[in-house]
């Protein structure tokens, strides 16, 4: 049968951490190739492997995906992590696009120049304690159940716990005047396949070493591109 | 039954217009509420319709609906433009995707200076005659057919034409070394429900001015 799905990358989180987490979830194994060098990069362009000249690129059953979205949706049917209905995947959209969009603005904190450093923080805290934490404790609360969709664990818990553990790597008491989602945080933390996934030794990455960044820049040519 | 999906949103394009085309494509009838001040803007907030107190909002089949692409997914599903099995939704994904991205550096152009205007022009060009339009012009090239996934109309074709239509309006030479997409362009426009929304009277929007800039501005309470 098909192998297991190989992640092409540079070794860190930045877009492919989500699929790492939704392939961990899932209780999948995967490889990864990381590429060090700009030019490794270019020669994957140059192999015709990156349909879009862009990573995240993820080898999975016979395709090689790019477009992180595509790449989550695709494991995310087929792990059954999405919903057992129509109106079931569209909350669950509705509420990974938010977790991204947040996930972007967080992503974004080590390129800020260190003048705009403290404002880019205080915005990260204000969206996730107004604008998207707030939710989430407002759906858990009002259904009561231990999942954010239909009673049962599917992409949006992943997505969300990820998105959270970012958020407290920013603001370690970032959940202090959320009580449902501490419980939740716990209760997806322990679930075996993502338990396995936080302890060290596992495939998760760490927070960008900013000692790292200008390989990281160079490598993409950010500002370039 | 469930009455026709109502749109909230800006008078203007913005994030809204692709979701305007997947009802149109499909043969959708749809009402739209403009906003136009700030008042409008925090009511909406107040009734708790804005789940993230953000704006594209469809109103559809009893839920307000948030995240274009949520929605998006949603109507592409419903009706049928979202390909048959799990492979061809990969394919359509990474198409609109693909396309999305090379909207959103056409989508900021108008809110940009004079000098980073002519900057972003030649990016839009740059990208869209690089990076973007030889991975569609191959996709037909190599299997023949009318459409890009599964031999049928689909959300990628629909946001592809979209984003042609786009990026001419910028850069009006912008297929000239694209013979392929030519064709589809011009066979995709002719679909009779495409071929309505094309014409004067639709519900299509113009391309983004000034005017639709101070007025997000002014209902988002922006400096």
């Amino acid at each position: 049968m098909a192998g297991k799905p190989k992640l092409y990358y540079f070794n860190g989180r930045g877009r492919m951490e989500t699929i790492r987490w939704l392939l961990a979830a899932a209780g999948i194994e995967f490889e990864e190739q990381f590429f060090e060098t700009r030019e490794e990069l270019l020669k994957l362009r140059q192999d015709g492997a990156l349909l879009f000249q862009q990573v995240p690129m993820v080898e999975i059953d016979g395709m090689k995906m790019v477009q992180t979205r595509a790449i989550l949706n695709y494991i995310a049917w087929k792990h059954n992590l999405y919903g057992k209905d129509v109106k079931e995947r569209a909350l669950i959209d509705m509420y990974v696009e938010a977790t991204m969009d947040l996930n972007e603005i967080i992503m974004h904190h080590p390129l800020q120049p260190p003048e705009a450093k403290a404002k880019h923080l205080a915005t990260i805290i204000e969206k996730a304690t107004t604008r998207y934490f707030p939710v989430y404790e407002k759906a858990l609360k009002d259904h009561g159940q231990d999942f954010l969709v239909g009673n049962r664990f599917s992409r949006a818990d992943v997505q969300l716990l990820e998105t959270i553990l970012m958020a407290e790597e920013c603001k370690p008491d970032i959940l202090s005047k959320f009580p449902v989602l501490q419980a939740f945080k716990a209760r997806i933390s322990n679930i075996p396949t993502i338990k396995k996934f936080l302890q060290p030794g596992s495939q998760r990455k760490p927070p960008l070493d900013v000692k790292l960044l200008p390989k990281v820049l160079s490598i993409f040519n950010i500002g370039n591109e | 039954m469930a009455g026709k999906p109502k749109l909230y949103y800006f008078n203007g394009r913005g994030r809204m217009e692709s979701i305007r085309w997947l009802l149109a494509a499909a043969g959708v009838e749809f009402e739209e509420e403009f906003l136009e001040t700030r008042e409008q803007y925090e009511k909406l907030l107040q009734d708790g319709a804005l789940l993230f107190q953000q704006v594209p909002m469809v109103e559809i089949d009893g839920m307000k609906m948030v995240q274009t692409r949520a929605i998006l997914s949603y109507v592409a599903g419903k009706y049928n433009l979202y390909g048959k099995d799990l492979k061809e939704r990969a394919m359509i994904d990474m198409y609109v995707e693909g396309t999305r991205d090379l909207m959103d550096v056409i989508r900021v152009h108008h809110k940009l200076s004079p000098k980073e205007k002519e900057k972003n022009l030649a990016l839009i060009e740059e990208k869209a005659t690089t990076r973007y339009l030889p991975v569609y012009e191959k996709v037909l090239d190599d299997h023949g057919q009318d459409f890009l996934v599964g031999n049928q109309l689909t959300w990628a074709d629909i946001q592809l034409i979209e984003a042609i239509l786009m990026a001419e309006e910028k850069v009006s030479t912008i297929l000239s070394r694209f013979p392929l997409l030519q064709v589809f362009k011009a066979r995709i426009s002719n679909i009779p429900t495409i071929k309505k929304f094309l014409q004067p009277g639709s519900q299509r929007k113009p391309p983004p001015d000034e005017k639709l800039v101070v007025t997000a501005n002014r209902v988002f309470n922006r400096k």
